[in-house]
């Protein structure tokens, strides 16, 4: 009933233009808007934000790591009792490590690439007016920007910000006497990750039904795009997930404040014994990893929607196997909820249960292989246009590739025995995971741009950042795997006291310099993002000759995104070159009628008629050549 | 317009150079200076800081003008009626430029810092471990050198071209099954493997050691704790822990009397050890990377780690050819502020040596702890460990 209801209200609003009851002010237009083009936005801009703060944080902890005897007097200008005599502490350095990781995976990764992209792609592409729930929609974003102040404001805090890993596996989380960051930084982390999770919940239940109830008429599932099935099914994944999170993070939080032991057991600290008795720090670790899977391809998905989309777009070619990449995200969707096991082979589980997951675990990689030989043949012979989304769309298919591989070995809890917690992990999740997904979301902003903001932006500078950041990353990334296979662990705040890792110094240098150089290559970024929000190249209705239903929708944005009716959906998003037609794509809301000349018998498959029809038309062709 | 701006460019190379020069006289005033922190080097200090924002800048200027040059190219080029710049073929030439330099890239860090990876294992399951670790990483090369031409060779192949349309080629079922099954069953083939050696590795059948060690973690050290005479290790409860009992061993029972502690793991080669591992305050991670062994020290949960050292420091050293090798055991789960400074020297011996080391070790029950349980024989029994700790504390 409610959908109906938004289907009519946006109808409503276009007929009786601007006299409908809730007049546009700027505070529900530019702040507490309830548009999902504005809400993306809001994401996005959010998103983009948060990211080069967390960027900023690692560049922080790279200077450490590659010069750890140097001091750098503008450090302890600049962050204070932090860093003291121009020395990052060790505590401050575990701080660092914990917010980047938090902020890129959470912050960045999953609200700022879904809440943009299922925000501003699935009414568009699916043909709807508006999301399921506007106000909640809106609620959404606000809640996430409420998460996001609390946790940059635990940098305010005497003590310091949570600094127990992004994993924050208790005891250490649990114990504000463990570490400082375990004191009042460890409760606003608490406090942040509880609002995000909430907003995570009602942008998910929103993109949920939207796909689900709201889609236009001849749009049916298998017609939709693939980036409207990823981010469906990430959706998914977080309302199924995150939730989980939550009873783990009350939990933790009654262990700190409420005495509780659901974590904590036998316990000596700095020489004091401890009450609890009774508990298992194990029992976080299943909690938490049972959502941090799935959260790694909450992650990705959609950046393989997206990556998706844009190979085929500039392919000039249907996604190859279309049916299969569907078919592999539902697989990695079902398969993400029972590998969780693969982060804990060592923590002294029952070794049998490590067996299974191993199983389950390796079974994973053959929906993510197929994606990836997808990808690769939707590419072969096509007609590759180079636009800076389509390198970032390449780039991304690379680093999965080289982070997935990686996979294997991890997967494996005999290596995983050697190799867990090095930086052979932090070589694998940030190839596989950070980079992918982050070229993922780049390609999204560079293809999607003119629909969020009218403007084309510079192809040029798209070009000087991609190729900059694409090398950077791999030269940032690729050594690590070398240092994890000499033993060199993750989360160190010095490889000084250890003469086997003293020769991995030149290496962490150079480390350091090449993240240097892509953090810097993001300024271009920068100025390209917001230069071309303001004085970019105008679009036209439809910048890269695509197929999809948001680029029919007007270059004006308008409440309710169509004049008039929702067009109509007869054909799947990628009859792109298709022979016998004259221009190389057929968006989907051109009727088959329309393009006689190049249907295929397979076109006609779950409908009879059209099929007798297409049937007829061919023989009258053939009798035409033949009378000629 | 282009020469305009092809002076402009000149006047900032100089410009670059000019601060090249003062950035480096900058740096070197920055490295004398270091040390004291008075207000001289403040400014100093705001110099170096404000000489890398123009330096990023002054970059910035430079990209900007090279835009604009390229701009500029490409619209006079058109206006006399040629194409203009044709970004797709010199993107396309940027993928294959990447890929033959990215193969180089990628093999050359194999061989060179792959060199530098960990030397063969010191322990009897290690071989399992790299034997696998080897098969995976010949079939997952194989892969990874195969899709990545694949990726950047059809970019460069299939980049855009006015004259050409792209083949349609929405499936194709065979080809299809095919990558599928085949990924499948090579994963398979490394699963069953993995398994096997997984389970022969971690094996929970087999309980006993030939040697127990209690390896303890807590904020920031390891305790170390051998079984003494009667190769028996005593129970310990966190209750009873105080200052000169670190660990809370329960001194009622007779098998704590003769345990003692040690700040070298010593193990005896090719005997079967078995590392009981606790923690007292928070997760730590017993990781003795050269014998491929690692597991979670967790408070509350004693764990063990069985494995055979085949190897000795000794045979290490003139194998690596490095005098000052020693095995490690370190922490390798984050743990607070002192993490990454928690490690403990491990050596591997032969049975002579190991047997002359213990008898050296002081006993875990020594005469401050004595007199804070109120033993009343003082001297007696620790003597007598001494004695008898003399053979290789076999576990019955
Ligand atoms: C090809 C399939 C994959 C396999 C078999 C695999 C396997 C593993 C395993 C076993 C670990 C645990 C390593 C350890 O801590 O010792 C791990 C870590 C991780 N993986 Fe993957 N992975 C795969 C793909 C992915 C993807 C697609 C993502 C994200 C998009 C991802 C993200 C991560 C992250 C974030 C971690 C590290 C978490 C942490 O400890 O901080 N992985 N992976
Ligand atoms: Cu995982
Ligand atoms: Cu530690």
């Amino acid at each position: 009933m409610s959908t109906l209801a938004v289907h009519d209200h946006g109808v409503v609003h276009h007929e009786e233009g601007h006299e409908h009851h809730h007049k546009a002010t700027f505070l529900n237009t530019y702040v507490f808007s309830q548009d999902h083009k504005y809400i993306a936005k809001q994401f996005l801009v959010t998103g983009i934000i948060m990211a080069f703060f967390a960027m900023v944080l690692s560049i922080l902890f790279r200077i450490q790591l590659a010069y750890p005897d140097k001091t750098f007097p503008f450090l302890t200008t600049l962050l204070g009792h932090f860093a003291p005599n121009g020395r990052i502490s060790a505590d401050f350095y575990m701080s660092l490590v914990t917010i980047h990781g938090t902020i890129m995976v959470f912050f960045v990764l999953t609200a700022g690439l879904s809440g943009t992209f299922a925000n501003l792609l699935i009414p568009l592409q699916v043909g709807a007016r508006d999301m399921a729930s506007p106000f909640v929609n809106m609620l959404s974003y606000w809640f996430f920007f409420a998460a996001s102040i609390v946790m940059l404001s635990s940098f305010l805090v005497e003590k310091g910000p949570a600094s127990g890993g992004w994993t924050i596996y208790p005891p250490l989380s649990a114990l504000p006497k463990a570490m400082p960051g375990s004191g009042m930084g460890m409760t606003l982390w608490l406090i942040s990750m509880v609002l995000f999770i909430a907003s995570q919940l009602m942008g998910g239940i929103n993109y949920i039904s939207t796909v689900l109830n709201m889609r236009t008429k001849g749009m049916d599932l298998w017609k939709m795009p693939l980036t409207v099935w990823a981010l469906f099914l990430t959706a998914v994944l977080g309302v199924l997930s995150f939730p989980v999170l939550v009873a783990g993070v009350v939990l933790l939080i009654f262990d700190r404040s409420f005495g509780t032991s659901f974590y904590l057991s036998d316990i000596v600290l700095n020489g004091q014994v401890q009450p609890y008795e009774g508990g298992s720090p194990i029992l976080f670790q299943h909690l938490f990893w049972f959502l941090g899977h799935p959260e790694v391809y909450i992650i990705i998905m959609p950046a393989m929607g997206l990556s998706s989309e844009v190979l085929a777009v500039n392919s000039r070619k249907p996604i190859f196997g279309y049916h299969a990449m569907v078919y592999s995200l539902i697989g990695i969707s079902v398969l993400s909820f029972i590998v969780w096991g693969h982060h804990m082979f060592v923590t002294g589980m029952n070794p049998f249960l490590g067996g299974v997951f191993m199983i389950t675990t390796l079974i994973i990689a053959v929906p993510s292989a197929v994606k990836t030989f997808n990808w690769l043949a939707t590419l072969w012979r096509g007609n590759i246009r180079f636009t800076p989304a389509m390198l970032f769309a390449i780039g991304m298919v690379s680093f999965f590739i080289s982070g997935g591989l990686t996979g294997i070995f991890l997967g494996n809890a005999a290596l995983d025995i050697n190799l867990h917690d090095t930086y052979f992990v932090v070589a694998h999740f940030h190839l596989v995971m950070g980079s992918a997904a982050i070229f993922g979301m780049l390609a999204g902003v560079y293809h999607w741009f003119p629909k969020m903001y009218r403007r084309m932006m510079d192809e040029r500078l798209g070009y000087l950042h991609f190729w900059l950041t694409f090398i950077g990353a791999y030269l940032v990334f690729f050594p690590m795997h070398f240092m994890g296979l000499d033993g060199v662990p993750r989360r160190y705040y010095a490889f000084t006291e250890f003469e086997s890792m003293k020769r991995w110094l030149t290496v962490n240098v150079f480390i350091t310099w090449a993240a240097i150089m892509a953090g810097i290559a993001q300024l271009a970024f920068a100025y390209n993002f917001i230069h071309s929000i303001f004085w970019g190249k105008k679009t036209v209705q439809n910048p890269w000759n695509a197929n999809t239903l948001e680029w029919t929708a007007p270059i004006e944005h308008i409440h309710g995104n169509w004049h008039g009716e929702i067009p109509t959906v007869y054909r799947w998003a990628y009859d792109y070159s298709k022979p016998g037609h004259d221009e190389d794509f057929i968006p989907q809301n051109v009727p088959f009628s329309q393009t006689m000349s190049s249907n295929l018998p397979h076109d006609f498959e779950d409908n009879p008629a059209g099929l007798e029809e297409h049937a007829k038309w061919v023989d009258a062709q053939k009798a035409n050549v033949a009378v000629k | 317009m282009g020469f305009k701006q092809l002076i402009n460019s000149k006047k900032t190379q100089a410009f670059f150079a000019a601060f090249v020069l003062f950035g480096t006289n900058q740096l070197m005033a920055q490295t004398s200076a270091e040390g004291n922190a008075t207000a001289v080097d403040k400014g100093a200090m705001w110099t170096g800081v404000a000489y890398n924002v123009l330096l990023i800048l002054v970059g910035a200027v430079c990209v900007g003008i090279v835009g604009k040059i390229l701009k500029v190219y490409d619209l006079t080029q058109k206006m006399q009626g040629k194409r203009g710049i044709n970004w797709n073929t010199i993107m396309g030439v940027c993928c294959a430029i990447f890929l033959i330099a990215g193969l180089y890239g990628a093999s050359w860090s194999l061989i060179v810092q792959g060199g530098m990876t960990l030397p063969q294992p010191g322990s009897a399951h290690g071989g399992l471990i790299d034997s696998m670790f080897t098969t995976t990483t010949i079939l997952t090369l194989i892969v990874f050198f195969i899709t990545q031409i694949c990726l950047f060779g059809f970019a460069f192949f299939y980049r855009n071209s006015a004259k050409r349309k792209a083949h349609f080629l929405p499936h194709n079922n065979t080809i299809e099954k095919i990558w599928t099954i085949i990924p499948a069953i090579v994963l398979t083939i490394l699963v069953v493997f993995g398994f096997f050696t997984w389970q022969k590795v971690m094996n929970s059948t087999e309980q006993k050691g030939d040697l127990n060690v209690d390896v303890t973690g807590h904020q920031f050290a390891w305790e170390i704790r051998y079984p003494g005479a009667d190769g028996k290790l005593g129970p310990v409860n966190f209750k009873l822990s105080t200052p000169n009992n670190v660990l809370g061993v329960d001194f009622k029972d007779r098998r704590s009397m003769d345990d003692q502690s040690a700040d070298t793991l010593v193990l005896p080669v090719n005997r079967v050890v078995r590392i009981n591992i606790h923690a007292q305050d928070v997760i730590h991670s017993v990781y003795m990377p050269h014998f491929r062994v690692q597991l979670n020290a967790v408070p509350g949960l004693p764990t063990f780690f069985r494995f055979t050292p085949t190897i000795t420091t000794e045979e290490m050293r003139k194998k690596l050819d490095d005098p000052k090798f020693e095995y490690l055991l370190y922490c390798n789960k984050i743990c607070g502020a002192g993490h990454w400074n928690m490690q403990r020297v491990v050596r591997v011996v032969s049975q002579a040596e190991y047997q002359s080391w213990i008898a050296r070790q002081k006993p875990y029950l020594n005469d401050q702890l004595r007199k804070e349980l109120h033993f009343a024989d003082a001297a007696t029994p620790a003597n007598s460990v001494k004695a008898v700790s003399n053979t290789l504390a076999l576990n019955k």
